[in-house]
């Protein structure tokens, strides 16, 4: 095992590593920019490395800074955690010719599904279920037509570079798909320096349910259940959940099956999340994987007992998974609602400043992931969360009622924040029953 | 009459997308931020030409402040 790790990123994530770290006796270097020089992570870190200014791709976008803070502090291993330089196979391989142990899967995992046309090839290769769309890239509107033709209307035009519904664009109209086709294509080389899209049937009313797998380098594959993560905006979470509500345990066996297929026909290692839509008709299918941890592995810890990220550490360290498939047990219910600095009244417009008072709710079925303190800063530079209130409860009511309660307890002062929309979800006869789809926060179903 | 186009939200400019003596709609974006990682139009209120555009690609501008100046 490795004594001494650099954590490269920021926010609650990195203060989620620390801890992991602190319990293994792992010693922890933070890194920083110059906004964040005081910031919650650097002080719960062992060690703070400054890695340059407040844009990301000056600071925790720079490979070759982060790589060489590691070298210069002695850290043995890097955690990439979530975002920022978590899925990028160059990263990976950096840390591999600098002698690093990189705490996630191999390159080739990071590279192939971040392809997400290749990603789509393997995973069908391996059994696991695809939705209906062009074999690979298209790159004109003549071949968007052709593939439009045997799709059928409405689809869904997605950057291959990248995933996390980042440029998706939903195209009702053959007449619309030129011009839809040319937008698409701008925003996924401003995001992913890469234009290339490819078109996929859309799939109404779906929900959006992932499987959390891991795997170890003697090739066992395990996965730790599911979580129902419908909640969405801008194909961006809002809230998720262990388990997801309503799921046939036929539909499960079928989710999981396919997960840990898919898994292992990439060799993967690590934690990582196959993410599905599930149809009302049962029909489910490949969206992407993400191959790092997740921001809403909190929900799956607390229904399974296991935790995710010193298990990601001992297996980057040499170690086989620490537990068999069949100890992997569900129970009872878990809910993560992320608050994000943004304005639910206005569109979820972005709501940067100062948190000039902050208290957070405590008790029993209660986890809070902040990585905010009175006082902080919020960046226009970087993503709005927050932090995540997770309730856990023997019942999927109880974990509703104390996330309610949660939510009230909350004082956040000097941003907007989700809280508002969230008190509305948790409130709502929809999400009550647990039949929720993905197209319900656009369609206003939760609106004040 | 010259009106001033005020930014709406705290964000760094991320794109300029209409210049001196373009004419635009209203609704058309004139600048975009990027804010949290979002990309924000600021548009122009109403049809009318571009003036003056007082931002720079890069540069971080707060709520309210003047982007650019419609005629």
């Amino acid at each position: 095992m490795f004594r001494k790790l650099l954590v490269a990123n920021r926010g609650e994530i990195a203060r989620r590593i620390i801890r992991a770290c602190r319990e293994l006796g792992i010693a922890t270097v933070a890194v920083h920019s110059d906004v964040d020089a005081g910031a919650p992570h650097v002080r719960d870190a062992d060690q703070a490395i400054a890695i340059g200014s407040a844009p990301a791709r000056q600071s925790y976008l720079s490979i070759e800074t982060i790589v060489g803070a590691a070298l210069r502090a002695g850290a043995e291993a890097i955690h990439p955690g979530y975002g920022f330089l978590s899925e990028n196979w160059r990263f990976a391989e950096a840390c591999r010719q600098a002698g690093l142990i990189f705490v996630g899967p191999s390159v080739d995992a990071i590279r192939s599904m971040g392809d997400k046309t290749e990603a789509r090839r393997r995973m069908a290769a391996a059994g696991v279920p695809v939705l209906p769309g062009s074999d690979g890239t298209v790159s004109d509107g003549d071949a968007a037509a052709r593939v439009a033709a045997e799709v059928g209307f409405p689809l869904l035009l997605k950057a291959a570079g990248g995933g996390g519904g980042i440029g998706m664009t939903r195209v009702t109209r053959p007449s619309d798909l030129p011009g839809a086709l040319t937008a698409v294509q701008r925003r996924a080389e401003a995001a992913f320096g890469n234009p290339a899209i490819y078109i996929e049937r859309y799939a109404e009313r779906a929900r959006h349910v992932e499987v959390q797998i891991f795997g170890d380098a003697e090739g066992r594959v395990v996965h730790l259940h599911e979580r129902e993560c419908s909640i969405q905006r801008r194909h961006q979470k809002l809230v998720e959940e262990s388990p997801a509500p309503g799921l046939s345990p036929g539909l499960k066996e079928r989710l999981t099956r396919a997960a840990v297929d898919g898994a292992r026909a990439i060799g993967y290692v690590n934690a990582g999340t196959m993410e599905f839509l599930v149809e009302e008709s049962g029909d489910f299918w490949f969206l992407e994987m993400n191959t790092r941890l997740q921001v809403e592995h909190p929900v799956t810890e607390e229904v399974t007992g296991l935790d995710i990220v010193t298990a990601q550490l001992r297996v980057a360290g040499g170690a086989p998974l620490p537990w068999g498939q069949a100890e992997i047990a569900q129970r009872g219910a878990a809910i993560e609602c992320r608050i994000y600095a943004e304005d639910p009244a206005r569109n979820f417009l972005p709501s940067p400043g100062t948190i000039a008072a902050l208290a957070l709710p405590e008790g029993e079925g209660i986890r809070v992931e902040s990585g905010i303190v009175a006082g902080s800063e919020v960046s226009v530079h970087y993503d709005p969360l927050l932090l995540k209130l997770v309730t856990q409860g023997t019942t999927r009511d109880e974990a509703v009622e104390r996330m309610a309660g949660a939510l009230d307890a909350c004082v956040i002062e000097g941003v907007r924040t989700t809280v508002p929309f969230l008190r509305r979800v948790m409130a709502h006869p929809q999400f009550k029953r647990g039949t929720v789809h993905t197209q319900m926060v656009e369609q206003g179903a939760f609106n004040a | 009459m010259p009106e001033e186009i005020k930014a709406h939200i705290t964000g760094v400019v991320f794109q300029i997308a209409a210049h001196a003596g373009d004419a635009v709609q209203a609704g058309d974006a004139v600048i975009v931020l990027e804010s949290m990682k979002m990309e924000i139009p600021v548009e122009a209120p109403r049809a009318g030409s571009i003036k003056e555009i007082r931002v720079q690609i890069g540069e971080t501008v707060q709520d309210g402040d003047v982007v650019a100046i419609l005629e």
